[in-house]
């Protein structure tokens, strides 16, 4: 298998990501739709790691799992911060940037 | 002349970096993964989403163990799939399950607009990496010599270091952050038991216990609504999580084929006799009863001797 198939998919998967963030009302979603584009973005680093022959490629990839994890835990703290306040878990209801 | 050279140094590629059964996997995973991505923006539950995650995920770290990556595959199943999903997770129980998007649009033409910057942006990326000269792969074979694991080890204790070490401050933060956030102070002193019961009275709803769920019903079963006096299924008895999730009302439509207000009927047909039963207990009826049922119990027994 040629690097190509493996960024194609790449591509294809942080591009439903995207979308989902487009799409989605639900503030949970919209998170894992960015956890995909991430995992995406993993892809494409473990793909040129093995297209040059060297290891930093994961280890790129081992950075953004890190950093994702950091994220993931400080954005559902903030989810869940919004919830408590509002009821509500959905992107259009907390348009207004005020108390 | 370069088309020639290019396909020598694919031929080469290939044969230095062959793995056997590769193109199979590669195609299983990769439609596997793209449908249940496709599942995750579709569905309208939120825990659906979760779970087609779950198995992008998985097929991703499939994905990363062909292609040379043991150490993060299995970081990928352990911190992706069994730690940040299960933080999703349980958000999400927390927020409620049973929360389901609304399709209402706020911004007209949004989703339309949506899909066509997506397929905008798909072949955008596919014309840049159909452009790029990306030849073959080389192979992991020589980094992975020692064991893929000491090979990254080397890199992030060596030439990462730095970055290394703020991870651990990012980690830090993040958990401080965490904590923070999700803490809540009390503005209010704690409700007492007593405010709690005048509260409850003075809303002037139940201020009992709601009814159990399968009284009067055929299962006891947590999703069986309680029946009350007149027959009418009580929604009050069933958990509201439960009570969104499967239509409970149907609940006493028995199995065999009569109708939702038959089977009420004759549930409360049934309970009226026993309670006539119940009700003129002569002597007559209760020894009848205990010849009919030998389980009765051992007091009546020596009621009906005396």
């Amino acid at each position: 298998m040629s690097p190509g198939h493996y960024l194609a998919l790449s591509a294809i998967l942080f591009t439903i990501g995207a979308l989902g963030v487009l799409v989605r009302r639900n503030a949970i979603v919209v998170f894992m739709c960015v956890e995909l584009m991430l995992n995406a973005a993993n892809l494409a680093f473990v793909s040129f790691a093995r297209m040059h022959g060297n290891l930093d490629g994961q280890i790129i990839a081992f950075f953004v799992m890190v950093v994702a994890a950091a994220e993931v835990v400080v954005g559902l703290a903030i989810l869940m911060t919004i919830f408590r306040t509002r009821k509500s878990a959905s992107v259009d209801d907390a348009n207004l940037l005020k108390y | 002349m370069t088309r020639a050279i290019t396909a020598a140094g694919v031929l080469a590629g290939q044969v230095a970096d062959k793995q056997s059964g590769e193109p199979f996997f590669f195609w299983l995973l990769a439609i596997v993964s793209v449908l249940a991505a496709l599942g995750m923006i579709f569905m309208r539950r939120a825990v659906h989403s979760a779970l087609l995650l779950a198995t992008v995920m998985l097929c991703l770290a499939a994905l990363y163990a062909i292609e040379g990556a043991p150490f993060l595959a299995f970081v990928q199943v352990i911190v992706y799939t069994g730690a940040v999903l299960m933080l999703f997770l349980f958000v999400l129980m927390l927020v409620g399950v049973s929360s389901t998007d609304s399709l209402v649009e706020t911004i007209r033409g949004q989703r339309l607009w949506a899909g066509i910057a997506a397929i905008g942006f798909l072949a955008l990326l596919v014309a840049g990496l159909g452009n790029a000269a990306l030849g073959d792969s080389a192979g992991l074979a020589k980094a992975n010599a020692d064991g893929n694991v000491i090979g990254l080890a080397r890199l992030l204790f060596k030439d990462y270091v730095f970055a290394f070490e703020a991870t651990s401050a990012l980690l830090i933060t993040a958990a401080l952050g965490a904590m923070v956030l999700a803490h809540r102070e009390r503005t209010t002193p704690k409700p007492t038991q007593r405010e709690l019961s005048q509260r409850r009275f003075a809303s002037g709803g139940d201020p009992g216990p709601l009814p159990i769920s399968g009284t009067y019903a055929r299962h006891n079963a947590v999703d069986m609504p309680a029946l009350l006096p007149d027959g009418s299924p009580s929604e009050l008895s069933v958990s509201p999580v439960i009570a969104a999730r499967t239509d409970t009302s149907v609940r006493h439509t028995d199995l065999e084929g009569a109708s939702e207000t038959d089977v009420i009927a004759a549930d409360v047909a049934a309970v009226r006799r026993t309670t006539e039963d119940a009700a003129d207990a002569g002597d007559e009826s209760r020894a009848a009863y205990k010849a009919a049922g030998p389980a009765a119990g051992p007091a009546t027994g020596t009621e009906g001797e005396a």
